[in-house]
């Protein structure tokens, strides 16, 4: 099994730093939007574009390229920083984020932009379309990976366990769930408005794999994507625990960011932060 | 009509079977259609994928399942799970067609519908079993009288009701080839066959049954069949009657709409689905905008069904050949 060096690491978290700036920029553009859950992706989707995906934004629709589905689209601006920062589209196109005849639609819509894979925002539904998708690779004797990333509160959604359901019975094994498991929703801490513990053991009886990850640290995102990889006759949940608003104190842990963007001192805060951090890992190592 | 033994111009142009002597002609029900249809996509295209959730036979599905195994696809009582996962294998170059009760797909699945096939305008098919009162002793849970209203809002979904199993399996075969956000909706009761091989069929195309220039009866579904009888009775009242197979709910044939409003001055529209917004209100809709002439629904109206026999609750709900002929002498009237 690869793991990470030093070296590409450090790229890696240098990269998240960018994604993580341009979705407080693209907020802030947008006035309206998610913070504290697209903040707290920043690392997942930068290890995705940068070393687990097998993809190439010079041909988003090469058949054989692995599909990354977001399923709670409302964290979209974490999704859109990381392809603009990995090559899809110019980073400069953020900042239309939420506007009018923009491609960055508020929730994400493939038929705008293909290389989303799939329209996204009423929730539950993402690993339901993954697993549609891996049941096609079966069919057609593909070797590519379907990797959906969905949110902790969207398990509360009766498709979810569906979609499951079926992609144990179908053994699954090029099919991996990401689970964004900040604890938080938009009223409140998700083991109070419907708690979802034990969700590792509730996987396991459906046949799936179950990994944990810390969603902060590359090195450990991308162990559990490869052990992931790995893993064969079922589908993989990775569990990764995330802190929301991640990267900006003054949003960490506080769940009433869930759904607001930052006003202009709070994003020139932010991004001071943020640029102090950078810092910080260009003096590393 | 009914005085003659040669059909009308219309009949023989469209190849129909003389439907005037009912007893003769044969009764299957629209579902062995799909059933036929879906085969014979099957053998067409290895892409053509059947997706059930728990209702092969009733679905008639069973016969695709048989003929092509490695392309059906079980997965319980889960109709949005159906909607989601087609949505991914059209992602991949599949043709999904799903099936279910009408009830509970599009019924329970709507939102899903909406935003995975048609926002996400991807090749799915729904399959909308047991649509109408005509599903009998089920009762009203399972008789899906709304179905046409929640499908044709919505952008992109085309929606088509054949008039009888032979139709039926041209229109499964027609959706097949067409890409797009599909809902093909047909009936569990056996029904009055009276197209043939040679009927034409193009979605989109409504088709003109039978001549008349008095009142248009625009109709779709098993009732078509009423609709002709109606007209065929109403002829030895002398009032000539022109009948329309609607069957493409969405996109509507405006245009044929239209002329028949034009050349006959007033609409009786029957179907089995609530007079609101259903195909009667899309015809009304075209016709506020063109060419508004007086126009009658025969249609449930604003009730819920109930168990019984198939021909009893098409009478009891108004849309038995009686109530079609009440509405076009209604229309006629108000013409004036």
């Amino acid at each position: 099994m690869q793991s990470l060096t030093p070296e590409r690491r450090k790229e890696l978290e240098l990269k998240a730093n960018d994604v993580r700036q341009g979705i407080i920029r693209s907020l802030l553009s947008a006035g309206s939007g998610h913070s504290a859950g697209s903040l707290d992706m920043a690392d997942i989707f930068t290890a995705l574009y940068g070393a687990v995906l097998r993809h190439d934004p010079k041909k988003p629709d090469w058949p054989d390229r692995d599909r990354l589905l977001l399923s709670c689209g409302h964290i979209a601006p974490v999704r859109y920083s990381a392809m603009a920062n990995f090559g899809y589209f110019p980073v400069e196109e953020l900042l239309t984020l939420r506007k009018f005849g923009s491609r960055l639609q508020g929730h994400p819509e493939r038929v705008k932009m293909p290389a989303l894979e799939s329209t996204s925002g009423p929730l539950g539904e993402g690993l339901a379309q993954g697993v549609g998708m891996a049941l096609g690779a079966k069919l057609d004797s593909k070797d590519f990976r379907v990797y959906v990333v969905t949110s902790d509160a969207e398990h509360q959604c009766g498709l979810h366990w569906e979609a499951m359901m079926t992609a144990g019975k179908f053994k699954l094994d090029n099919l991996t769930c990401i689970i964004d498991r900040n604890f938080i929703q938009i009223d409140g801490s998700t083991e109070d408005v419907m708690p979802l513990e034990p969700l590792a053991d509730k996987y396991r009886s459906f046949n799936w794999e179950v990994l944990e990850c810390d969603g902060h640290d590359m090195a450990s995102i991308f162990d559990a994507c490869e052990r992931a990889k790995q893993t064969k006759g079922k589908p993989q949940v990775i569990v990764a625990k995330t802190i929301p608003g991640k990267g900006v104190r003054y949003m960490e842990g506080d769940y009433t960011w869930h759904g607001k963007p930052p006003n202009k001192e709070q994003a020139d805060e932010a991004l001071r932060e943020l640029s102090a951090a950078r810092e910080r890992i260009l003096a590393n190592v | 009509m009914s005085s003659t033994d040669v059909m009308d111009r219309a009949a023989q142009t469209m190849h129909l079977l003389d439907y005037r002597n009912g007893a003769e002609l044969k009764q299957l029900p629209t579902r062995n259609g799909f059933g036929e249809g879906l085969i014979e996509a099957g053998n067409r295209n290895a892409n053509v994928l059947a997706i059930c959730a728990d209702l092969a036979e009733s679905t008639r599905m069973e016969g695709f399942k048989k003929a092509h195994p490695a392309q059906y696809l079980e997965i319980g009582v889960a109709e949005q799970m159906l909607v989601a996962m087609a949505g991914g294998l059209a992602a991949t170059g599949k043709v999904p067609w799903i099936a279910s009760y009408a009830m509970f797909n599009p019924g329970r699945s709507w939102e899903q519908v909406r935003t995975i096939m048609a926002l996400n305008e991807t090749n799915v098919k729904i399959a909308g079993a047991h649509a109408g009162v005509s599903v009998g002793p089920d009762g009203a849970t399972h008789q899906a009288i709304e179905d046409i209203a929640i499908m044709r809002v919505i952008p992109h979904m085309m929606v088509v009701v054949p008039c009888d199993s032979v139709q039926t399996k041209k229109a499964t075969l027609a959706l097949s080839e067409t890409f797009g956000p599909a809902y093909l909706r047909f009936a569990r009761e056996k029904s009055a066959i009276v197209t043939t091989e040679e009927t034409p069929f193009e979605i989109g195309k409504a088709q003109t049954f039978r001549d008349g220039n008095d009142v248009a009866i625009v109709a779709c579904g098993i009732l078509v069949y009423n609709a002709l009888i109606a007209a065929d009775q109403l002829a030895s009242e002398g009032i000539n009657c022109r009948v329309v197979n609607n069957h493409t709910v969405k996109p509507m044939d405006a245009p044929a709409i239209t002329q028949a409003a034009q050349e006959c001055g007033a609409i009786v529209t029957v179907e089995e689905h609530q007079v609101h917004a259903g195909m009667g209100s899309r015809v009304a809709e075209i016709l506020a905008e063109s060419h508004p002439v007086p126009i009658e629904f025969v249609g449930v109206r604003d009730q819920f069904g109930q168990s019984g026999e198939p021909t009893e609750l098409i009478e009891h709900y108004g849309m038995g050949t009686d109530a079609i002929k009440a509405a076009a002498r209604r229309a006629l009237k108000r013409k004036r």
